[in-house]
């Protein structure tokens, strides 16, 4: 009989005995091999990146308030939108979901102790910092005004920090590519007796096509940094048109890392989203098999699409039209999520918490970025929405409606585990229901105005946009208060929240069989193997207010098949 | 089972597990390591690859775009030097593939000499590399925008070649003072390992050494079959450059638009002005040249490190029938470095 101590000791609360009182000191913490911890220090590195971009993300919505400029010159909103985009994607959303929540939950997922090198693991987090670094070194010398795109030939003649940039973009690369190495092989080889590839979760096939992306594409980003900055330093005229190079070669390489580096961002926030919709619905995800190969479609199909980006840059028409047709199929394995999530829903005893407010969030967000893309990536409507602001919009839809929205989610979600304490559940809805409609806010009106001739990247322009601007501008600050208050909800919940036992969700994932916060290494008990969305395993135990494996619960009870006759 | 016997049991499995010395507290068996190892050096392996793919890439680009600079430009790299590089670096690869079954057989002093051999392989690379770099450079063959071919400056030893064999001095001297250091203190497995250092610098001097006898050589040859038949060379010229008007009036078809107006003007003032303007776009290849070589280069330079910690390693007798993966991860990783290099032979020297 497992009596209500043993429980208690196994799955409950732990504040003296978990991962993050196991050792104390700095060094303990800069120098831990400790997935959980590693997660942790991403998580707090990437939201300060988060926090610096989006304040330049606010600066810049307060200069186009009026269409004349409130407080910055042509120069220095230049700066401003190429250190947003720039910090963004590289410092945040990229390592975001896999370097932060991945980091945490994957390995504790396969039941496993921790990723299969954990030395890589600190070396990945910490080629992220310098990496960071150097981008803000750039940022504090003579800054960057290129775009986050880098195009040549401008970005060699340009006076501003191109190198520190593409150096810190560079090694921010080595970061991500050491990451998505380390979950790909923690996933081949460290998988528990009993688990197939049919029994993970889906968040981790949605970490594996996307490490699949990460070792595939980043190499290319990291050779054409590094020409670039070869091409700055010692005009090797490879991209330098003066000299008898090809500049939209640069775009070639660019996009043929940056495009795929779009499902780097995207794909583990529909991971996250298909365990929130299965887990706060309580009901076992519709096509699992589908929606797990479509990741791995998105993956693939990822790498074929590049040259949508370029549709105006001259190539071939043949390319544009080859290109055009394997975009349009893009959205099939997207939609094919979509439709699961939504089977997922239908008839669900559907529990309207934080984090499921916000995968409802992402469904909305997500399916408008992915439709507007059907727009772009038809040729002729691109020739006249290409550079608007229908595409900022688009991939703002995509990025943040739908990343950043799985982030926020996926905090909610794994946070009981994380810390051990429940946050407060009204103003965590409250928080999502902010993120929504400011982001709507913002970025609906930018569509309106793309698609009737605003460029992106202007600093001015003309009278008839500025009504779209301001509704833009106050949304920006809504959303900004929104994700204020998720972190403050998150933060204080950490503090003060009240204590949970391990599995508060009734999720049948491993990770939920730890107790609340995890130990150090991870589990003090050993797994007990079941298949991810099986609901029915859990039962609700009133003494701990946590559900439990019916194993440990009622172990006299047979669960399949009678062990007395 | 009970939560108590489910715990006890899992505490039992770390007090039971057969650890070996070496085998990570996080894996279950010297075998689920291997196996990781050796699916992250792949994936490693495959990011190199697709990290000089773009180097390929662009390769290619020109190469299509330019055909008449790469013919004219390889005539400039010496095929006997790079042959000899290919053949140094695959005698490597072999000692490399040696060094791994030792170190599988646990045979500790076999596994010592042949990473020695394979690290002195690796540094007579990279000493003939540097001959061949400092012999253009001293020719003002640089990458494309500091172009600027001339005879041949300077007599005895190009001031490159020794700024390039100052570190490897510095190194090999180093490494030389600290072996007998360490003998003196009674450090026995230290002098080993230094030792081996100083033999691998050595074989630096070796390579460089070497190519500059036979450059030496090769220019004082050159020089007498220049002075024995110069109207035989001046008739060669001429066919040579009118191959090139012939090569630029044709294939227009085959340069895209953005190109075009580069390569245009470029072939009427080769008309006007002779071979002098062609050699400025050679500068082109020359870039890539060295972007690709140079790449390779840093990545035989890191070979040469991973070799020498597996050096130490193996001095100290680290590997077991059940734990040599490091010494396979990196003769995979080596042979990579070999297998790139066999790539870039053929593509850059043996053009024509």
């Amino acid at each position: 009989m497992t009596t209500i101590a043993n429980r208690q000791e196994l799955f409950g609360h732990t504040p003296d005995k978990n991962y993050y009182t196991a050792s104390k000191g700095f060094l303990s913490w800069a120098l831990t091999l400790d997935h959980k911890r590693i997660g942790i220090m991403y998580l707090i590195g990437v939201s300060a990146a988060f926090f610096l971009a989006g304040i330049f993300a606010l600066v810049l919505r307060t200069e186009l308030l009026t269409g004349t400029g409130v407080f910055l010159s042509e120069k220095q909103y230049n700066q401003m939108f190429t250190l947003h985009g720039a910090i963004m994607v590289f410092a945040f959303i990229i390592p975001s979901i896999p370097a932060a929540l991945g980091n945490f939950v994957l390995p504790m997922m396969l039941g496993a102790k921790d990723v299969a090198f954990p030395r890589l693991n600190l070396c990945s987090f910490y080629l992220w910092v310098f990496g960071t670094l150097f981008l803000l070194i750039a940022m504090l010398t003579s800054g960057l005004d290129t775009g986050w795109t880098f195009y040549a030939p401008y970005s060699i003649r340009t006076s501003t920090a191109v190198t520190y940039a593409t150096m810190g973009a560079f090694i921010l690369g080595f970061s991500s590519i050491f990451t998505g190495l380390n979950f790909l092989v923690t996933v081949n080889t460290m998988r528990p007796p009993g688990m197939g590839w049919f029994q993970l979760p889906l968040f981790i096939w949605a970490l594996y096509a996307t490490a699949i992306i990460q070792i595939l594409a980043t190499p290319v980003l990291g050779i054409t940094l590094l020409l670039l900055i070869a091409e700055r330093t010692l005009h090797i005229a490879i991209f330098d048109p003066a000299l008898g190079g090809d500049p939209v070669l640069f775009q070639h390489f660019f996009w043929f890392y940056s495009h795929p580096a779009v499902y780097i961002m995207i794909l583990p926030g529909m991971g996250v989203i298909s365990e929130l919709i299965s887990v706060h619905s309580r009901k076992e995800i519709f096509g699992y098999k589908f929606i797990a190969f479509s990741s791995v479609a998105i993956a693939f199909l990822g790498f074929l699409v590049w040259g949508h980006h370029m549709f105006t840059s001259g190539q071939s028409v043949v390319m544009n039209m080859v290109f055009s047709a394997i975009t349009f199929t893009v959205a099939v394995p997207s939609a094919v999520k979509v439709f699961n999530w939504l089977g997922t829903l239908y008839k669900g005893s559907i529990a309207l918490t934080t984090p499921m407010c916000y995968a409802l969030a992402f469904i909305l967000l997500f399916g408008v970025g992915g439709l507007t893309g059907l727009f772009l990536s038809t040729i002729s409507v691109d020739r006249h929405l290409h550079d608007t602001y229908f595409i900022v919009a688009h991939f703002h839809f995509v990025m943040v409606g739908g990343t950043l929205t799985a982030l926020l989610g996926g905090l909610f979600h794994w946070w009981p585990k994380i810390t051990g304490r429940m946050y407060n559940e009204t103003l965590g809805r409250l928080s999502a229901f902010l993120v929504f409609s400011g982001f709507n806010l913002t970025f609906l009106p930018q569509f309106v105005m793309g698609s009737r001739g605003m460029m992106r990247r202007y600093a001015r322009y003309d009278p008839e946009f500025k009504v779209f601007h301001q509704w833009s501008t106050f949304g920006a600050f809504v959303l900004g208060f929104g994700v204020l208050l998720a972190y403050a909800v998150l933060l204080y919940a950490m503090k003060r929240g009240k204590p949970v036992a391990g599995n508060p969700w009734g999720a049948a994932s491993l990770e939920w069989q730890s107790s609340s916060p995890p130990s150090f290494h991870n589990f003090d008990h050993k797994v007990v193997m079941n298949e991810p969305y099986d609901f029915s395993t859990q039962v609700y135990d009133a003494e701990l207010d946590s559900y439990v494996h019916r194993r440990f619960l009622e172990p006299s009870k047979p669960t399949t098949q009678p062990q007395h006759s | 089972m009970t939560a108590t016997e489910l715990a006890e049991s899992a505490h039992d499995e770390h007090a039971h597990h057969s650890h070996g010395e070496f085998i990570a507290h996080h894996f279950d068996s010297a075998e689920q390591q291997y196996d990781s190892g050796k699916l992250g050096i792949w994936l490693f392996l495959v990011t190199e690859i697709l990290f000089f793919s773009g180097l390929f890439c662009a390769y290619t680009l020109y190469r299509s775009h330019h055909p008449e600079i790469f013919v004219q430009a390889s005539t400039f790299l010496d095929k006997r030097l790079g042959g000899l590089n290919t053949i140094v670096l695959l005698f490597s690869s072999l000692t490399m593939a040696l060094a791994v079954r030792s170190a599988q057989l646990v045979e500790r002093k076999k596994v010592i000499v042949y990473l020695v051999l394979t690290m002195v392989c690796a540094a007579v690379f990279l000493g003939i590399k540097a001959v061949e770099y400092s012999h253009k450079w001293d020719e003002g063959i640089f990458v494309r925008a500091y172009f600027n071919l001339h005879e041949h400056v300077g007599h005895g030893i190009s001031k490159y070649l020794i700024l390039i064999s100052v570190p490897f001095l510095v190194l090999l001297v180093g490494s030389v003072i600290a072996a007998f250091t360490y003998r003196s203190l009674g450090k026995q497995h230290l002098f080993v390992f230094f030792i081996s250092l100083a033999i691998m610098f050595g074989g630096y001097f070796l390579g460089a050494v070497g190519g500059k006898v036979y450059m030496n050589w090769k220019t004082a040859r050159d020089a007498q079959l220049a002075a024995a038949s110069i109207d035989h060379s001046a008739s060669t010229t001429d066919e040579h450059s009118s191959a090139e008007s012939h090569d630029a009036a044709t294939p227009t078809t085959k340069h895209v638009a953005a190109s075009d107006a580069a390569v245009v003007p470029k072939a009427n003032e080769d008309a006007d002005h002779g071979p002098a303007h062609l050699d400025q776009d050679i500068g082109i290849f020359f870039s890539i040249y060295y972007c690709m070589t140079g790449l390779h280069a840093f990545h035989v330079i890191g070979g040469m490190i991973a070799l020498s910690w597996l050096l130490y390693r193996s001095i100290l007798g680290h590997w077991r029938a059940d734990y040599y993966g490091p010494v396979d991860f990196v003769g995979l990783y080596w042979h990579l470095v070999d297998l790139i290099w066999i790539f870039l032979f053929p593509l850059l020297y043996l053009i024509n």
